[in-house]
């Protein structure tokens, strides 16, 4: 009975989830990101519920759980989408097109920042947010869906791409495995990935990646030739 | 002479599933692990310092040095920490090289704990990079398999686990400190240094922290040689390095060279400026190192060479911008970055970067007054060096680095400001 | 530490083993190594400003207000540093706002930082006049400000508890009250949400600020950002008077500083004491002090009416008349028994104890309002009268300690000072603390403590089985500087001292007795016991007595040479007749171990007369009530339980009010007795010539019953009271009872399933007195075992059960709330 009372969305699996996720660390408490991400995977965002399923796996306050779950922007307060969209509109990429693809994405869908098109969590329903910089900006200008890469984007294909998943379809990723849905992709964020090992042979080299490799390649170019046997320095003197 | 691109981290992308471990151990993946478990792990540092392998993750700090901070026999656990936050504005090397390579980095990882005598490693990934996190997970399932990671790796008797941990979204928590709190659980706001990781890290003991290029290129080093790693770059920024280049190029992606190449060599490489439109400011090294010119194109692009020319090496993240951006536009943006990962934690930036995009904003509008030049500077010059970490000195790099080298834009959105009260001209902006 | 003379090469600054030597500002200064470069400035008298520093917290660098230019090994750091994170060094330069102008720019502009977003809203702001934003602002702030855009805004003020209210505009985000909460009194709930320029404190949904200590928060906020419910608004402070005040509460004696205006407290602050409360108190310290103004307050004496027999106001002279009459007339009988309850100052438990003597000639007084054991009081007059700060347990003591153990104690329930200095000293990892009691407890969770758990009343084979069993705990007893910190409810467990003190002897730790109540350890000193006379001196002792009746210039044999009757002594008899009056200091019959008893008596007995603030359930039998000052209306003292005299002096000064120790001492005027103590300063005095007497040792050898089996049906009754219950002295404070514990039971789950109770369910519990029903939680307790709140809302044990810490109840699955009788 100190126990939290028993919850309705989170059941049995998902504590078993919650505790394998505490395993893996040296203290419990390193749990807390990934398990506010398999909050995610159940609630399509961090409900206060999932808020007291932390506190209570963890045995923190519900204001140590807020606290952490309302400085991270991944962890949303809202249902979210099916899908979430995430275009960068830092710098580099809006000087390519980023802004343009955003307030494109934002007039078709008729929602701002971290709204959400359609009733959150049915089908084709759509969680429009601007990101800061991906880390893809030699492929810019990128969005994202459910954090998989869709590179060198305009607004017509981002409009497309948006169209396409409102209608049900999933078109897969320029880099990424084949398009799931947010909480699919939370629940793998959080660690779990059962039974999708196809998921790691979606494509990831674009050819901006490999560019440098293959000019090399093309043109003989290579780091100096490594020694047969390199030797180890001797053993320092102890100090 | 090297040649003007080394791949050595790069090279094996371009082999067919260059991420599996059979690609891996058929191209040399794992054969500097045992070479590196038979040696003593004190000579495991003396090598790396030997090899002069400064710090992929912004700072440069020489890696052997930080190994060798960690205290011995000090009967506390030690953990390794990979930094694979990859935030900072333009950086893109490290999640294509973990999602190409990923077991050069798992080699890199277990070689440095047992140096350091580390039994436990996280790799603190940003969230974002999903297909990453999926690529690095199944990497350390194949590396449990084949009894590389686990107990008694190899036989040696040393036992290592590591973790692939996924972060949630600040780019603060790129900064070592905040990552740790982070990864603790906790809101990712910088910890007061000293104490500093070596002696109070994860946990409160000793940790080393590296960015994932600075802990993949250590297999390599293990193999060749501290020498042979010195045939490349520059006596005191030796070694090869990822230059991410992005922007109006014709062919922006990743370059492997050696450390020292500049802007003119690598725009060779990559079919020069997009359209033929000339380079108007670029970013050496992320948002954070204060813009260069065309005038700098010939800066040798190593931690000396970008420091000497007024800016920061950083992760050489090469953002190049054409002539038909705006600065003050540019400038804005990026501010609006820093507003929005700004941790909260210490006043100057907190509240600096809140003040300097209103500021910013209004300018852009056309709103803007000479004196508000004057304002940007000065407040600048209250969060840089007074802010609690290094998140508030990058905030102020584009501005104050943008008003030095293109000040008439500024001035000239000013002017427009007074013409507008005339004649209602049009607002300059991005792409105007 | 030493400043250097005015030409620093003229002497050499010596400097000692642990120190290092700087230059603040051009002046050479010798620091302990480790200190924060703002405390140094400071005891040079260089104030750096400040946002976020607590001497008492740690660290944080959070607002970089402090900055200033270091030099270390001749060569400038290229930043300017934070003071208040930057430790001293040997060699290092420092130069302050004073002496540089980078510093001055720096301070100036985070000054302005903060600014831009804080309202300007001073003149209706609780903190307006003492707040350092608003002072650092007028002194170094620019006159204009050159942020002409958006202020970020905030929904007005949240209540963050019922008496914490949290102003967000206004925040400077310093992070003490998160720092607080987290480190010193270990609840955190409050937090920092959001990020960056969003960032703000807050609760998490429908979980406020539940902490016994949240009042700190408002105290150490440095701008107006966190008021508290029943100060909001009320004053300002440069219309208040600040005086220094004593806790009138608990046993811990925290200084205090009472703010009042026109006649009314309108607040109370911690004072900085660092020997005892550092800069805490616990929110009853700071938020309960109505009780002595609430409407019903007794102002003129009362008489009861031979005509009417009620009770009417009458002149000082009838009633001081009338209750001497009466008090003569029963000494005369059978004689007048004298409880004098635990809340007195040193000098008014002084005039009850001098008064029973010379006035009453009786030995039959007792200052335990509570369950009490002759064991107890064996132990008390044997040991504890005769410690003090310089040979027993200190609250540095407990700090330094390398063990404590608490033997029927709950600390941040009785004493909560004593628990934040447990808690700091087991937050450092230096101290290990194991709790003897019955659950896991908040405490010894936030205490990091070992619990020792054990059926209550069986505590004192528990300790006895020590050595066999957890012979660890006895080893780390041994070492130097040990504790053992023995509660209140000691007293109702058969054994528990005698063990206590053979622990003791075994182990060579130091013990402390912490009683609840403010008055105790004075009433004890004072020897309003039926045992001692003041000082500590047997009253079976005659030369003890023959000083004590010279000192007071009384005929040799005044004072009866057999001890009396202790409060279940004097209360029985006065029930049977065998005594014909009472004179009551403000007890609360149902605080008695057997209320029904003390009914009883209070009907049975002849005269009763009672000095009283408030109306109780004494008062409906009194047939003289004579109306006494509270705490803040007179001056005195307090024995805290280290044994240390805490001073005070009158607060709210010519209100009329009388402090017991004057009204007795017309009283016994009256009764043809001097007293001399018609001030509390004379009685102080007084009590200072007769000096202290000799130990005489104890002799403790009460054996650890055997306990048997509760019975089917039955469990073993453990109960304490809660810092925040039903308590007199917290009447009036509905902010404060906002923040009580809620009122359950606790048993195990294995008991939980015996005796057929439900999850979320209820409880009856019942004796042949009466029952109550409320509702029940799982707990680790020992099997069979029910623990009850003593006194908190409609849970009233003592009262409803007549019932205590030990005792069997009947326990069965009840099905709604309430008490029956
Ligand atoms: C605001 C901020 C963000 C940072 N982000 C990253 C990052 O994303 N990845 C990284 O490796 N280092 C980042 N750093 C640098 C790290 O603090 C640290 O210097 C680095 O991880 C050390 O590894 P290295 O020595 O291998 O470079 C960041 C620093 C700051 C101040
Ligand atoms: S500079 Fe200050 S507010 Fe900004 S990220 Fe660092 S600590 Fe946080
Ligand atoms: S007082 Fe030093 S940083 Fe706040």
């Amino acid at each position: 009975m100190t126990q939290a009372p028993e919850s309705t969305t989170f059941d049995q699996a998902t504590a078993d989830r919650a505790q394998a996720i505490i395993a893996r660390y040296p203290q419990p408490r390193s749990a807390l990101l990934p398990m506010l991400h398999l909050v995610q995977s159940v609630e399509g965002y961090v409900s206060q519920e999932g808020i007291r399923f932390c506190a209570g796996q963890l045995d923190l306050t519900e204001a140590e759980v807020s606290a952490v779950a309302t400085f991270y922007t991944m962890y949303k307060r809202r249902p979210c989408g099916e899908h979430l969209v995430s275009v960068c509109t830092n710098t580099l990429c809006a000087a390519l097109g980023g802004d343009e693809i955003y307030s494109t994405l934002k007039n078709h869908l008729g929602v701002g920042h971290d709204e959400t098109a359609g009733e959150p969590g049915t089908p084709g329903s759509i969680t429009l947010e601007h990101a800061e910089c991906l880390a893809a900006c030699d492929l810019g200008p990128v969005l994202q869906v459910n954090y998989e890469f869709y590179d060198n984007q305009t607004p017509e294909k981002a409009l497309g791409l948006v169209k396409a998943l409102q209608s049900g379809e999933r078109p897969a990723p320029t880099r990424g495995a084949p398009l799931t849905d947010f909480k699919q992709a939370e629940l793998q964020l959080a660690g779990f990935f059962e039974g999708r090992d196809a998921d790691l042979d979606g494509p990831s080299a674009a050819p901006e990646t490999l560019r440098g490799a293959e000019i090399a390649q093309e043109r003989g170019w290579d780091a100096p030739a490594v020694p047969a046997n390199a030797e180890f320095p001797a053993l320092p003197e102890k100090k | 002479m090297v040649d003007p691109l080394t791949p050595v981290l790069t090279k094996r992308w371009t082999e067919p599933r260059s991420w599996t471990i059979e690609t891996y151990e058929r191209t040399g993946g794992y054969t500097a692990l045992p070479k590196a478990l038979k040696a003593h792990p004190d000579q495991l540092i003396q090598q790396c310092k030997d090899s002069g392998l400064r710090g992929r993750g912004g700072a440069g700090f020489p890696t052997g040095m930080k190994w060798g901070f960690i205290p011995q026999g000090d009967g506390k656990p030690h953990y390794l920490v990979i930094n694979a936050d990859e935030g900072e504005p333009g950086t893109c090397k490290d999640i294509p090289l973990m999602m190409a390579d990923p077991h050069s980095l798992i080699e890199g990882v277990i070689i440095t704990s047992y140096a350091i005598r580390a039994n436990f490693a996280a790799i603190y990934v940003r969230g974002e990079a999903l297909h990453c996190i999926r690529r690095l997970n199944a990497a350390v399932r194949e590396a449990y398999a084949k009894g590389y990671l686990g107990k008694n790796v190899l036989g040696s008797g040393f036992d290592l686990d590591v973790v692939v941990h996924a972060g949630a979204g600040a780019y603060i928590c790129g900064e070592e400190t905040a990552l740790l709190d982070s990864l603790e659980g906790r809101r990712g706001q910088p910890r007061l240094k000293p104490p500093f990781p070596a002696t109070s890290g994860l946990y409160a003991s000793p940790t080393v922290v590296n960015n994932v290029e600075t802990i993949a290129s250590v297999p390599f080093i293990v193999n060749g040689g501290a020498d042979w790693f010195r045939e490349m770059g520059r006596d005191r920024s030796p070694g090869p390095k990822i230059y991410s280049l992005s922007g109006h190029v014709t062919n922006p992606g990743q370059y492997e060279a050696p450390m020292g190449t500049t802007l003119r060599q690598l725009l060779e490489m990559a079919g020069g400026m997009k359209d033929g439109i000339p380079l108007k400011f670029w970013t050496p090294g992320g948002s954070s190192t204060p813009l260069f010119t065309a005038e700098h194109l010939d800066v040798p692009l190593d931690f000396e060479g970008a420091a000497e020319a007024g800016s920061m090496l950083g992760t050489t993240a090469v953002q190049v911008f054409n002539e038909t951006v705006s600065v003050p536009w540019a400038v804005m943006k990026w501010t609006e970055f820093y507003k929005h990962e700004s941790c909260g934690k210490c006043t100057p930036c907190r509240e600096g970067t809140y003040w300097l995009v209103q500021i910013l904003q209004r300018m852009v509008a056309g709103n803007g007054t000479a004196s508000d030049i004057d304002t940007l500077l000065d407040v600048c010059d209250n969060i840089l060096g007074r802010s609690f970490c290094a998140l508030g000195d990058g905030a102020v790099s584009p501005i104050t680095s943008g008003i030095k080298y293109f000040k008439d834009e500024f001035l000239a959105l000013c002017d427009q400001n007074s013409a507008k009260n005339r004649a209602n001209s049009v607002l300059a902006g991005a792409n105007a | 530490m030493t400043i250097a003379p005015d030409k620093p090469n003229a002497t050499e600054l010596v400097v000692p083993e642990g120190h290092v030597k700087l230059v603040i500002d051009g002046v050479e200064v010798v620091a302990p190594k480790g200190e924060l470069l703002i405390r140094t400035a400071e005891r040079l008298g260089t104030v750096i400003p400040r946002f976020c520093d607590h001497p008492l917290l740690e660290p944080a660098g959070a607002c970089r207000q402090c900055l200033v230019e270091v030099e270390m090994g001749g060569r400038p750091m290229p930043k300017p540093q934070a003071s208040c994170t930057m430790t001293v060094a040997d060699g290092m330069v420092v130069k302050t706002q004073l002496t540089s102008p980078v510093a001055d720019k720096a301070q100036q502009g985070v000054m302005e930082l903060l600014l831009i977003n804080h309202p300007l809203d001073c003149p209706v702001c609780d903190k307006g006049g003492e707040c350092p934003l608003q002072n650092q602002a007028i002194a170094h702030g620019r006159s204009d400000s050159r942020f002409h855009e958006h202020k970020r805004t905030f929904p007005k003020p949240i209540n963050i508890s019922t008496q914490v209210l949290l102003d967000r505009e206004r925040c400077v985000l310093c992070q003490r009250c998160t720092r607080f909460s987290a480190q010193i009194a270990g609840d955190p709930f409050i937090e920092l949400l959001e990020r960056g320029a969003q960032q703000q404190i807050g609760v998490a949904q429908e979980k406020p600020f539940q902490s016994y200590f949240s009042g700190n928060t408002i105290q150490i906020c440095p701008v107006g950002a966190l008021t508290s419910a029943a100060y909001r608004f009320r004053a300002r402070p440069f219309d208040l008077v600040s005086t220094p005040s004593i806790c009138e509460h608990c046993s811990s004696g925290c200084a205090e500083r009472t703010d009042w205006r026109r006649g009314k407290v309108q607040r109370k602050l911690a004072g900085d004491d660092p020997q005892v409360n550092e800069e805490w108190i616990c929110d009853k310290g700071r938020f309960a002090f109505r009780y002595a103004t609430t409407a019903d307050r007794i102002r003129r004496p009362l008489v009861r009416d031979a005509a009417t027999g009620e009770l009417r106001e009458s002149s000082w002279t009838e009633a001081l008349q009338v209750a001497a009459a009466g008090l003569a007339a029963a000494r005369d009988a059978h004689g007048v028994g004298v409880l004098t309850g635990g809340r007195l100052t040193v000098e008014d438990a002084y005039a009850y104890s001098k008064f029973a003597r010379i006035a009453l000639r009786t030995n039959d007084i007792d200052f335990r309002a509570r369950p009490h054991s002759a064991e107890e009081l064996e132990f008390l007059s044997g040991t504890t009268v005769f410690t003090n700060p310089d040979n027993g347990v200190t609250f540095g003591g407990i700090e330094s300690a390398p063990a404590a153990l608490l033997v029927a104690f709950e600390p941040e329930e009785e004493a909560p000072i004593v628990f934040l200095r447990l808690r700091k000293a087991a937050r450092r990892g230096t101290t290990k603390v194991f709790h003897l009691g019955q659950f896991t407890t908040p405490a010894v969770e936030k205490t990091f403590g070992t619990l020792l758990a054990c059926v209550p009343g069986a505590e004192a084979n528990a300790i006895n089985a020590l050595p066999d069993h957890a012979s660890d705990v006895v080893d780390l007893l041994g070492k130097p500087g040990a504790v053992i910190l023995v509660g209140e409810r000691a007293a109702e467990i058969p054994g528990a001292f005698t063990a206590v003190a053979r622990l003791a002897e075994r182990t060579g730790a130091k013990v402390a007795w912490i009683p609840r109540r403010a008055g105790e350890r004075g009433a004890l000193a004072v020897g309003a016991t039926p045992n001692l006379l003041p000082g500590g001196r047997h009253v079976a002792n005659a030369s003890a007595r023959t000083e004590v009746e010279r000192t007071w210039g009384v005929e040799e044999g005044t004072i009866p040479a057999t001890p009396g009757r202790d409060t279940t002594g004097i209360l029985t008899a006065a029930a049977n007749g065998e005594l014909s009056g009472l004179v009551v200091g403000g007890v609360d019959p149902f605080d008695l171990p057997d209320p029904v008893l003390a009914q009883k008596a209070l009907a049975g007995a002849g005269f009763v007369v009672s000095l009283e603030l408030r109306p109780s359930a004494v008062t409906a039998h009194a047939d003289v009530v004579l109306p006494i000052a509270p705490t803040v209306e007179k001056s005195g003292s307090y024995l805290n339980w280290e044994g240390r005299r805490r001073e005070f002096g009158t607060t709210l000064e010519g209100t009329g009010a009388l402090s017991d120790c004057r009204v007795l001492d017309t009283l016994a005027v009256e009764m043809d007795a001097d007293l001399f103590t018609q001030t509390p300063a004379a009685a102080a005095a007084d009590l200072a010539r007769l000096g202290e007497g000799v130990p005489s040792g104890s002799s403790l050898n009460v054996a650890a019953p055997l306990q048997s089996p509760a019975g089917p049906g039955k469990a073993v009754l453990a109960t304490w009271h809660r810092l925040l219950g039903n308590g007199s002295l917290q009447v009036d404070e509905p902010h404060l009872a906002g923040t009580a514990r809620p009122v359950v039971a606790k048993v195990a789950e294995v008991t939980a399933t015996q005796f057929g109770l439900e999850t979320g369910g209820y409880v009856t519990v019942s004796t042949e007195r009466g029952a109550m029903t409320l509702p029940v939680e799982t707990d680790d307790l020992p099997e069979g075992v029910i623990w009850l709140p003593t006194n908190s809302g409609d849970v009233t044990v003592r009262a409803t059960l007549g019932a205590g810490h030990g005792s069997i109840v009947s326990v069965s699955a009840g099905s709604s709330l309430g008490v029956t009788s």
